[in-house]
């Protein structure tokens, strides 16, 4: 067979399987809404482990974080320590969303925000942010996707067949099983990624350089400035990095999908261990960065840098084993890809259909309408990816900076009785609308720190001063004993 | 709407503290360490000691539940 042939083939085959995996996860049990969003509550310390494991490493870890690594070279460590931090927080904010989500019997992050502050504008307004924002994280994922499989395949399976093909087949796996399918189809995928990240990171170094070490002290030789910040960018220095990793890490749990996350745990203390365990994974992430930093010296001249990695394997491997990558990387953008499908279609026919144009609905019909939802914003998204293109960590960023707006709402409604939703909403609104005009006129970094982050801090000053001048009405402990 | 423990808390803040705000004092290539720049061994190391930080508030946090009669 032609080393495409085999690649082709070892892509597909490692595909298959795990959409498989996917379609069988939810048979013998009936799917309905709570089943299929939050797998009925039920699930225990490894299933939980494996859902957020899957939910992290996406194609951005994968071709991103390496990506970075080759053309920015230290700021990319922000990747590390943003991911350690992030489980830090969620070891604070997800066992108290898990007991409020129980009480009250929440799906959604919309859920969340329309209970603890009873004002419909303020559900519907995170709703709507929170489909914005997985826009381009969804188109994110099938663009990494297409890329991934092109060229592992030695551009055998062309970009626009690949994402529609792998798009067919998570829409299949979400439809059948819900969120079952992605926490099962994670397992493949984290076993071959590992494999892939570690074989690649010190298997690459070692063929070129004869081991890391040696790797970093010729790169440290022939391009010192490249290891530290602000490394090959003109303004992306340590004012940048603490700015950039706040806003992420705090931010991390507030995109629906890990938010909502939290609901499908078995009980908080399976959540608390999860933060506990989970930055140990943050480690294969080395690996990769240490074929992006390889990349500079062996493949110098990329123009796009998220193919870095890629083509040094390409270059450096046996067809099997860029085939293994390549179907581990189309799995690491099917699974999150996955995820934010069921939620943006729960997030719409829960939140915004049903309480807009049919209150009356049932949770049955909820749950068809968003099964419906799934094949509809599945489609949507193929087009924007097959359409449109840009590099793959700008456009994540634009929507971290909308997503972590809801922090100051979650964070102070589930520790300060004070806050009052007027509050929360003047903040969202001043925050998003802050974010959206610095990126969207070029003015991220502004003034050395991330647009996000600005944002953000005025986004907490409004609803902190707010929340001392308004009183909801009815009050808080009047809607929590009624 | 149990506020966290202090002590927690405390624990929570040393990661933050190595991983973010003090940057500028590790973000260097020298000494290397196993091979690696200082700033890239420095967070590997981070990322195993925030483990053991939370690990230390977790215990913190299951003694108080348990003090308070099973939590909230």
């Amino acid at each position: 067979m032609s080393p495409s042939g085999v690649s082709m083939t070892t892509i597909v085959a490692i595909v298959a399987v795990g959409a498989t995996i996917g379609i069988l996860a939810g048979a013998r049990r009936k799917m309905d809404l709570e089943q299929w969003t939050v797998g009925g509550r039920g699930f225990g310390a490894v299933l939980m482990y494996l859902l957020m494991a899957g939910e992290v490493y996406t194609t951005f870890a994968f071709l991103g974080a390496s990506g970075w690594a080759y053309s920015r070279g230290g700021p990319t460590l922000y990747i590390m320590a943003y991911l350690t931090l992030a489980y830090v927080m969620s070891f604070f904010i997800l066992p108290e969303i898990w007991e409020t989500g129980r009480r009250h019997g929440m799906q959604t992050q919309s859920d969340f925000f329309s209970h603890r502050y009873g004002n419909k504008y303020l559900a519907g307004l995170v709703c709507i942010v929170g489909i914005a924002s997985f826009i381009p994280y969804l188109q994110l994922q099938l663009t990494g996707l297409g890329i991934i499989v092109s060229v592992a395949s030695f551009d055998g399976i062309g970009r626009t067949p690949a994402m529609v093909i792998s798009m067919a087949l998570l829409a299949a796996f979400v439809f059948a099983s819900g969120v079952r399918a992605v926490a099962w189809v994670s397992v493949l995928k984290d076993i071959l990624m590992v494999f892939a990240a570690v074989a690649i990171g010190v298997g690459i170094p070692y063929m070129y350089f004869g081991g890391i070490g040696p790797m970093f002290a010729a790169l440290a030789r022939a391009h010192p400035a490249h290891l530290t910040m602000p490394g090959a960018t003109p303004n992306l220095g340590h004012t940048w990095y603490i700015s950039t990793v706040l806003l992420t890490s705090l931010g991390f749990y507030m995109w629906p999908h890990t938010f909502g996350s939290a609901f499908t745990a078995k009980s908080a203390d399976t959540l608390r261990r999860n933060a506990v365990v989970m930055p140990i994974y943050t480690l294969t992430l080395a690996f990769i960065l240490f074929a992006g930093f390889t990349a500079v010296m062996v493949v110098p001249g990329l123009s796009n840098g998220d193919l870095a990695l890629l083509i040094i394997v390409r270059k450096s491997f046996p067809p099997w084993f860029l085939g293994v990558v390549g179907g581990a990387g189309a799995l690491t953008a099917m699974v999150p890809a996955s995820i934010f499908i069921l939620t943006a279609a729960t997030l719409f026919a829960k939140n915004l259909y049903r309480p807009v144009f049919a209150p009356s609905m049932t949770d049955d019909q909820v749950a068809k309408l968003a099964r419906v939802m799934v094949v509809v914003i599945g489609a949507v998204s193929l087009c924007l990816a097959i359409y449109t293109s840009t590099t793959l960590v700008s456009l994540l960023l634009v929507g971290y900076a909308g997503v972590t707006q809801f922090f100051p709402g979650v964070i102070l409604g589930l520790y300060w009785r004070r806050v009052t939703a007027s509050a929360v909403l003047a903040g969202l609104i001043a925050g998003v609308a802050t974010s959206v005009f610095l990126m969207l006129s070029h003015r991220d970094p502004f003034f050395g720190w991330s647009a996000g982050f600005v944002a953000l801090c005025l986004n907490f000053i409004i609803t902190i001063l707010l929340s001392l001048r308004t009183r909801d009405s009815p009050p808080l402990e009047e809607r929590l004993r009624g | 709407m149990r506020k966290p423990s202090g002590r927690a808390l405390l624990l929570a803040g040393i990661p933050f503290l190595a991983m973010c705000f003090s940057v500028s004092l590790w973000d260097r290539i020298y000494p290397m360490f196993f091979g690696m720049p200082f700033n890239l061994f420095w967070l590997l190391c981070w990322i195993m000691l925030s483990t053991v930080c939370m690990r230390v508030a977790y215990r913190i946090e299951i003694a108080r539940e348990k003090n308070d009669g099973g939590g909230a």
